[in-house]
């Protein structure tokens, strides 16, 4: 499925979160957003997704969802949000429960996404004996069952340490290269953003606008060869000569903001 | 690892920590309550108390044992029990679901709140007259008034147990599109239940204490009412044995919430 936001902005109250947002989501692509602290990427973010009112703008979409599909637009969230009263694969049927689905195809759903995710041996673990990137793991995993079209990731590694990170990053890339599901990708994190995407879109500090949408040219399987290290260098420095006035400033203002508010 | 030179000059570093870290220490309770025992036994026995004002352990046995022998006792715990069952259960189910309509909906919670605030604090003892103009001096009035007590702490035990739900496992549920009641019945009743059950806590003793002084007000059968009649009787052993059969209802009650509660939130 393809996504199109369409003049989108948004405001909480008298704080102007996002504005005049024009952005296209392709087919099969990893679009990474990326922007300053508190710039209203989670808001567009949940603007795509349909769990957020746009103040003004729309989204559009065109195509079908792939058959199966329970859920098209299915989020992973930066916290998790796993249920800690349900085992892990209590927490991947979560999704499942209310479509009533035949028993054989519920087990071989769960299963699946179980193996794939790499969980298989903790399917009955509770959230709170495993770790922060296991509990991500499930957290993929509780999307993965529903067949979304497009996955919405809020900065989904970044409550891990830089190791599990890097883990988890990789395989979840391995998994993408098997489906090549659509992907927004919301991150802080450069690196992140220019391991994954296709494109980085580039937003400003609050009220986010966009700043720039920069294409990598470089296939994601091959970013880790020694080929592709001048333009991934190269890019990463374009990329943060735009984050980086911006960051500081959003810094500042966050500051502010907080004295202000007591 | 210390070289030949420095021996002589080297000293351990002295330990500062340990302290405030509670070990398990079984024995000693049971140490205690024995010891306990045998003196006040001994006290009564060596005619330093007086067994009028406080009978030796082994009387209030013997008056236990009489009252089961006599099958007395059975007829005042069925009938406290019934009470304090059918009360408790009233109350809490009560409570629950207008907890829930207080915990969800923003009418029922702008009513509640100054409703629950109000009539909360009233001992609810002091509307048993009321009721028994209402509902007569039979059953109905001493289960009411045990319903009544049970009610409003329950309210707010659930009330704030669904507070105390994180919104973003909400949003989550919401976000793979769950319907209403999947969400009430996955996410938030889940998420109050540790919120519950300490309210099921504080309701069993509000119970029991209702329904003992329920009874002294007008009973003839009951473990309040057994413990009242031995007072004026001036049978202090009958008066104790009941004392230590409400002791006993309270442990068997508080036992059997810690098992649920360890079934039902294993999770944490
Ligand atoms: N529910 C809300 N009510 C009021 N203001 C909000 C709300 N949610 C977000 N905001 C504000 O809107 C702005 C954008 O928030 P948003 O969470 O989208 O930013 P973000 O880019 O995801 O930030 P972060 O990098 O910290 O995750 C922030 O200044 C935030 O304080
Ligand atoms: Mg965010």
């Amino acid at each position: 499925m393809e996504l199109l936001v369409e003049g989108v902005s948004h405001r909480y109250g008298d704080i102007a979160a996002l504005e005049n947002i024009n952005l296209m989501v392709r087919e099969g692509e990893i679009l990474a957003l990326i922007g300053p602290s508190g710039c209203g990427k989670s808001t567009l973010l949940g603007i795509v997704g349909g769990i957020l009112k746009p103040t003004s703008g729309r989204v559009l979409v065109s195509g079908e969802p792939p058959t199966g599909s329970l859920n098209p637009f299915t989020y992973v969230f930066q916290d998790f949000a796993l249920l800690p009263w349900r085992t892990v694969e209590g927490n991947v049927a979560l999704p499942l429960e209310h479509h009533g689905l035949p028993e054989s195809e519920r087990r071989a759903r769960i299963a699946d996404v179980l193996a794939r995710t790499g969980l298989t041996e903790f399917r009955n673990a509770f959230p709170k004996q495993l770790s922060g990137g296991m509990r991500q793991r499930v957290g993929i995993a509780r999307a993965l069952v529903v067949r979304p079209a497009m996955l919405l990731m809020d900065e989904p590694l970044s409550a891990l340490d830089a190791q599990t990170r890097e883990l988890l990053m990789e395989d979840f890339l391995a998994l993408w290269l098997k489906e090549r599901i659509t992907v927004v990708y919301v991150t802080h994190n450069l690196d992140e953003a220019l391991r994954l995407a296709d494109r980085v879109a580039i937003l400003s500090r609050r009220p986010g606008r966009l700043r720039d949408v920069v294409t990598v040219g470089v296939a994601q399987a091959e970013r880790t060869q020694p080929a592709a290290q001048m333009r991934l260098a190269a890019l990463h420095d374009q990329l943060w000569r735009l984050i980086k006035a911006e960051a500081q400033v959003a810094e500042r203002e966050v500051i502010e903001d907080g004295i202000a508010g007591t | 690892m210390a070289s030949q030179a420095l021996e002589g000059r080297l000293r351990e570093v002295p330990f500062r920590g340990g302290g405030f870290v509670l070990v398990r220490r079984r024995g000693a309770a049971v140490i205690f309550f024995a010891g306990l025992i045998a003196v006040w036994e001994l006290a009564v026995r060596s005619g330093s108390v007086s067994p009028l004002f406080l009978p030796a352990p082994t009387s209030v046995v013997h008056a236990l044992y009489d009252l089961a022998v006599s099958g007395a006792l059975w007829r005042h715990i069925s009938d406290s029990l019934f009470r304090l069952v059918f009360g408790w259960t009233l109350g809490t189910a009560a409570g629950l679901v207008a907890g829930f309509a207080m915990g969800i909906w923003s009418i029922p919670r702008a009513i509640g709140v100054p409703f629950v605030s109000a009539l909360f604090p009233i001992p609810k003892i002091a509307l048993l007259p009321l009721l028994i103009l209402w509902f007569g001096i039979g059953e109905a009035s001493k289960v009411a008034t045990i319903a009544l007590g049970v009610f409003f702490p329950t309210t707010i035990a659930t009330y704030s147990g669904i507070d105390g739900v994180p919104r973003n496992l909400i949003r989550m549920g919401q976000s793979f599109d769950l319907p209403w009641h999947v969400i009430l019945k996955n996410i938030v009743l889940p998420g109050a239940m540790p919120g519950i059950l300490a309210g099921f806590r504080i309701t069993a003793s509000i119970a029991l204490i209702l329904l003992v002084a329920a009874e002294m007000i007008g009973a003839q059968y009951g473990i309040g009412a057994f413990i009242l009649s031995a007072g004026n009787l001036m049978q202090t052993d009958q008066l104790l044995a009941g004392v230590v059969l409400l002791s006993v209802l309270g442990l068997v009650i508080g036992a059997g919430l810690s098992r649920l509660e360890r079934w039902l939130l294993r999770w944490r």
